[in-house]
């Protein structure tokens, strides 16, 4: 009877090829929202925010409507480069969440490869486009449209330890002015025991933090970011002075090589600020309200509010940074889309919207959870209690930087990565900037592609 | 077109019925590992990406994508890193201690024997990825169980070590299967033969080369054969060095991982697959060979 159960499996298997089924069985529409986010681990504020305000109050709303609709989270908790890879899968294969939160800078590359479509017009007409500035905007937009809605955007500055800098006889109230500034406390800091200076982010194991954290808002400061507008940044006397400075730090004994090199090394530099064993942390404010916040950060700190100090990033001299900026940041922001392959698309638009409101990010970003929203209208309200987010919102923001939305970027910034992990390995500032610049010429098609030299 | 004749038709099915029976098996096959295959060499000749626009619309580059693999450092390199690990996790490290524990319990029952065999076979049977968290925590540079033993506060062995530190943990992980195998064998050869070669004065070494090893000859090639594909194919390294530092781990299976999925390069990673599957061919090639060799050695 052998035949008998090969029919029945291949009859199994042609069935389960045909079967996306949404389980409309008894009329209620199910819709699913992702991020990378989970209970008790990363973002896990978003996480709760998701489960326990959004969910339920939607089901309601749309209850009360007479529509039967019921929404689930899919949580992950992994670097975001596993769960960008993740997503792009579940899009291909056009199945996926309902609703799924992107890293900004990934837009161009999901819209080009057809894996999420513009808003419509109805989309666009939503009465929250208002309260969300352009530069913001623009984390959803690519080639002139936008895909989605951003919901949050942030900054970076350099964290120091107030503890750490009294006992190396620095000020507490500490603001470089130059990146001469950085390494002189840090020379300072290589007096104490036990204790990393300078925490740089490097190498290619931090992934997108030694580009964001480290490379983007030096090269910024140093004069020219990345993508000019029409041509990406090669090598040449920013991009040296750059790993130089990396040079300095890791070279001259002000770092650890080994923290960059390490699968798990940048929770590892959290732990560490976290416990008073590193000086200067240079990151973003995902720091403050998702790592060291005493009540739900991954590596609470007790005393984060006294003991944790913040300054904005400096230029390599005052004036010398892009636009002659004396300081500089670079910012991100993640943004919610529709996944087109859904099933209940009006309901799922309706359900992007409600998350986006301003009852809702506040909601969101209430009580021990602020955090700078897209929305004017919400930041005016919820970062009044928070100093270190409002510093971010009033200083950091006016003078940030962008990354530039394009297909490539992800493989820049890869190169940048590779060209900072080489330097922390002893190869000297010139030769991995050349090394860079040929790999660059690859990448983005030509040297027609690339600035100047 | 009836065809029962016993000899061509043993089973007295006809053609047809045979054909039917057989269907489901190859429809299985075509479904499950022909297509697969096809369609990996097709993508191996384009530019399909998993993000951007050469996802929407791959476009085919011809052999491009193997020129690239064979041009590039990167690839050599890892072709080279899975070559010492497989020749020092699987070839020298589980089969000789595989080996060793066969033949050193090889007249022992009791306690002892199945406390030894039930602890190397705990670590074939973990899942991959407890086993890889034990192991980060016996390394790990700052509260690692290892460092502790020795007194080596702050190595980094992962870092400072790491192609040993994967072979180390290979070898732990896969003894296992070597043992048993050889254990059998062992029992193949006959207390007889090695009680005469003993009584003629054969040291221990002697009786291994001249009575042991010609009896399990087959044994080792079969045992060498399996080894030396699963550890070659082996993705679990990847849990403990994520590839690193400075791809100094990365083996073929990382590499083929990290482009095609993390780097989101499909058509090239498929390329990477091809040249992989005739790697593996090549393995099993050689010690067929060698295996047919033996075969044919007592007939001539």
């Amino acid at each position: 009877m052998s035949w008998v159960g090969g029919a029945v499996a291949v009859g199994l298997l042609l069935a389960g090829c045909g079967g996306a089924g949404d389980g409309t069985g008894d009329g209620t529409a199910r819709l699913t929202i992702s991020a990378n986010a989970v209970a008790g681990g990363k973002n896990a504020e978003e996480a709760a925010w998701i489960e326990e305000w959004v969910i339920p109050r939607f089901e309601q709303e749309q209850a009360a409507r007479g529509v039967e609709v019921s929404v689930s989270f899919e949580p992950s908790g992994v670097d975001d480069e596993q769960y960008k890879t993740k997503t792009a899968l579940d899009l291909q294969a056009g199945a996926g969440p309902d609703i799924i939160t992107l890293d900004g800078i990934w837009v161009g590359e999901f819209a080009q490869a057809g894996y999420i479509e513009p808003l419509d017009a109805a989309q666009l007409a939503w009465d929250g486009w208002e309260h969300i500035p352009e530069a913001v905007r623009q984390l959803a937009g690519f080639e002139g449209e936008l895909y989605g809605i951003p919901w949050g955007t942030d900054g970076r500055v350099l964290y120091y330890h107030k503890g750490l800098f009294a006992e190396a006889g620095l000020p507490t109230d500490w603001q470089p002015r130059s990146w001469e500034d950085i390494l002189a406390a840090g020379r300072a800091l290589a007096a104490l025991d036990e204790v990393i200076p300078i925490q740089l982010n490097g190498g290619t194991a931090m992934g997108e933090a030694t580009t964001m954290q480290g490379v983007l808002p030096l090269l910024a400061g140093a004069g020219a970011p990345i993508h000019d507008g029409t041509r990406w940044l090669g090598a040449g006397p920013e991009l040296e002075a750059v790993l130089g400075l990396y040079a300095d730090v890791y070279g001259g004994g002000l770092g650890d090589p080994l923290l960059q090199q390490e699968a798990q090394g940048r929770d590892k530099s959290f732990q560490r600020f976290a416990e008073g064993r590193v000086g200067i942390l240079a990151e973003g404010d995902y720091l403050w309200r998702g790592v060291l916040d005493p009540d739900s950060g991954t590596a609470p700190m007790a005393d984060r509010d006294t003991a944790v100090g913040y300054a904005k990033i400096p230029a390599l001299t005052p004036g010398a940074g892009a636009g002659g900026q004396n300081f500089v940041s670079m910012s991100g922001g993640s943004v919610r889309v529709l996944n087109p392959a859904g099933d209940h698309p009006e309901l799922a638009s309706e359900l992007l919207a409600f998350m986006n409101s301003a009852e809702a990010l506040q909601a969101a970003t209430d009580g021990q959870d602020a955090r700078i929203t897209a929305r004017t209208d919400v930041n005016e309200i919820v970062l009044a209690g928070d100093p270190m987010l409002s510093f971010v919102a009033d200083e950091v923001l006016p003078l940030t930087f962008y990354r530039p939305p394009l297909a490539e970027y992800p493989q820049v910034s890869l190169l940048l990565q590779e060209a900072t992990a080489r330097v922390i390995s002893g190869t000297d500032p010139a030769t991995a900037a050349r090394t860079y610049q040929d790999a660059l010429t690859e990448v983005v098609g030509g040297a027609e592609h690339i600035a100047g030299r | 077109m009836p065809s029962t004749s016993p000899g061509g038709d043993a089973a007295g099915l006809g053609r047809l019925r045979a054909a039917l029976f057989t269907a489901p098996a190859l429809l299985l096959i075509v479904a499950f590992l022909l297509f697969p295959a096809l369609w990996t060499l097709y993508l191996g000749v384009t530019d399909y990406r998993l993000t951007g626009l050469a996802a929407a619309d791959p476009s085919t580059v011809g052999l491009d994508n193997f020129e690239r693999a064979l041009n590039e450092d990167r690839f050599t390199d890892s072709l080279w890193l899975t070559v010492q690990f497989v020749i020092g996790s699987a070839v020298l490290g589980q089969a000789l201690l595989g080996f060793t524990i066969a033949w050193l319990l090889r007249e022992r029952t009791g306690v002892l024997r199945r406390l030894v065999e039930a602890l190397v076979l705990l670590a074939w049977i973990l899942p991959s990825s407890v086993v890889a968290f034990l192991w980060i925590a016996l390394l790990d540079r700052d509260d690692g169980t290892l460092n502790a033993l020795l007194g080596t506060p702050g190595t980094a062995w992962l870092l400072e070590h790491p192609m040993a530190s994967i072979i180390v943990f290979n070898i732990w992980r896969g003894t296992a299967f070597s043992m048993m195998l050889y254990a059998a064998a062992l029992g193949n050869v006959p207390p007889s033969q090695l009680e005469t070669a003993r009584l003629a004065g054969a040291s221990t070494w002697q009786q291994l080369r001249d009575v042991v090893l010609p009896r399990i000859k087959g044994h080792v090639l079969t045992n060498l054969l399996l080894i030396s594909l699963w550890t070659f194919n082996d993705f679990t390294p990847f849990l403990l060095t994520g590839g690193g530092p400075d791809n100094r781990t990365e083996i073929m299976p990382v590499l083929l991982y990290r482009t095609a999925l993390h780097g989101g390069e499909l058509g090239y990673g498929a390329a990477l697959s091809v040249l992989m599957l005739l790697a593996n061919l090549v393995i099993a090639l050689v010690y067929v060979r060698l295996l047919r060799s033996r075969t044919k050695e007592p007939a001539a």
